[in-house]
């Protein structure tokens, strides 16, 4: 029978939850790296036992942690993110010149056919990549330089890069998002990027509908659709059917267009997942009322998945890579919010469980389904 | 040329990271340091590069201040000669994590 591995990242550690592929009952194991901010944690889709994880801290700084048996034991590595050159200046909140600095890494993301290739998304926004086990990084340099760079600016949490999708169907496309600059994409390796944020409209801006600017909260893509994007925006959901280089709000019916997370049912690709979220600033579910939506259209027509979750006084967060899906056939679902939940469906959304109530505030879920 | 062994005490998540039970024995050869201690204790733990100093340009990190003696030395020169008793190994170099956070 398979097993669910899921990978909790928290304000205060990792965990690992792990199943059987029923996804009645859970082991809880952990923390790791008690007392550290875990941004996420991802395994290697090549070798499951190759896990990655970041570790930060306001004390200490960055660390990158490598486990090659599922989790179970750690080893530190390369903790060295070096920009290209000279890194130059984005804008800060006020709108001024800052110099670009590393702060953390946000995002890693193992490569779809080698587990020692993993590229890390870095707060002050560039992207990094190793091809040794993270044994040692450099920059993807292009993207910082292609241009637009000095008219970046920080989201609430920080310039960051959080989101790498890599393309199963061509190794030299990748597409990333950052906070607030918006959604980019090469198609030749990462030497040269394209902004693809043509159709976002972003009133927080002087000019709507800029090239860069926006500030893209999460980006999801069905690997059998490469070309099928859904965006999670700071206010908006929207699609792009052509690798992103137009969009479409398909934001519907939601109860607000605002959130975090958004992802995509593992076999049904155009069945979405978002956490609509009460913005600005509060950031909490409309209502008290914790649900997740799903549209089984690819956006516009949503409903919302209540059984199980929280239906008065929730007032939690879903944080951007706090969502994931597992592969069996009946489609699991899992995120985690601030509060310290971790929440599972077993049923593509129908019904929800907590597999744990009482973890550190959740910054990131990923899942592994291991045959 | 003068060898020293000096004594450093790490806050726990820095032994922890070390796989360390508690004070780190490092010797030193000439000069006893800042800079020459915590190059000893990186080239002794590798884990450590970064975690209390800028990998490149060796600023301490803000969080994190030494203490010897009673005194507290952040601010001095980091290649200015620590007190006699680190040197002679009579009392630590202490590395303290601001107590501090959420």
């Amino acid at each position: 029978m398979s097993t669910v591995r899921v990978l909790v990242g928290t304000h205060k550690g990792a965990f690992i939850l792990t199943s059987d592929g029923k996804r009645k009952h859970w082991n809880v194991a952990g923390p790791h790296f008690g007392g550290f901010d875990i941004y996420h944690l991802k395994g290697s889709p090549v070798d499951p036992n190759r896990i990655y994880a970041s570790q930060t801290s306001g004390w200490f700084g960055q660390l990158i942690q490598r486990s090659n048996d599922g989790g179970e034991t750690w080893e530190p590595v390369e903790n060295k993110f070096t920009y290209d050159g000279v890194p130059g200046t984005h804008q800060w909140y006020d709108g001024t010149a800052h110099p670009w600095e590393f702060k953390r890494v946000w995002h890693l993301e193992p490569s779809l056919t080698d587990p020692d290739t993993v590229y890390a998304g870095a707060e002050d926004a560039a992207l990094f990549r190793s091809n040794d086990g993270a044994k040692s990084w450099q920059e993807i340099s292009g993207l910082r330089k292609h241009g637009s760079g000095p008219r970046w600016q920080p989201g609430a949490g920080g310039m960051c890069l959080h989101t790498v999708i890599l393309d199963p169907s061509d190794p030299n496309r990748i597409f990333i998002a950052i906070s607030a600059a918006g959604a980019f994409r090469t198609d030749d390796g990462g030497e040269t990027w394209l902004p693809i944020n043509q159709g976002l409209h972003s009133q927080y801006i002087p000019d709507p509908k800029a090239d860069v600017g926006h500030c893209v909260h999460h980006i999801a893509m069905h690997p059998s659709r490469p070309g099928v994007l859904f965006m999670q925006k700071h206010w908006d959901v929207m699609r792009s059917d052509n690798a992103g280089d137009t969009w479409q709000e398909v934001s519907g019916n939601l109860p607000s267009d605002f959130g975090f997370v958004i992802d995509v049912h593992a076999h049904e690709p155009e069945t979405i997942y978002v956490v609509p979220i009460k913005s600005d600033s509060e950031h909490f579910p409309p209502d008290g009322k914790l649900r997740v939506y799903r549209s089984r259209t690819g956006g516009n027509e949503w409903e919302p998945l209540t059984k199980g979750l929280p239906q008065q006084d929730c007032f939690v967060n879903v944080l951007r890579d706090a969502m994931a899906v597992d592969s069996l056939d009946d489609c699991g679902v899992y995120f985690g919010t601030t509060g310290g939940q971790v929440y599972a469906s077993a049923d593509a959304g129908d019904s929800w469980e907590p597999i744990v109530r009482d973890l550190p505030a959740v910054l990131s879920v990923e899942v592994q389904t291991i045959p | 040329m003068t060898r020293s062994t000096v004594r450093v005490e790490l806050p726990a998540h820095l032994r922890a990271l070390a796989q360390v039970g508690g004070e780190v024995a490092l010797e030193i050869e000439g000069a006893v340091t800042i800079r020459t201690v915590l190059n000893a204790l990186e080239a002794s733990y590798p884990m450590l590069r970064g975690t209390i100093r800028d990998h490149d340009t060796k600023a301490r990190r803000p969080f994190l201040r030494f203490f010897a003696c009673q005194e507290d030395l952040s601010h001095d020169s980091p290649d200015a000669p620590l007190p006699d008793a680190v040197a002679t190994g009579a009392e630590p170099l202490i590395v303290l994590g601001a107590i501090a956070g959420g």
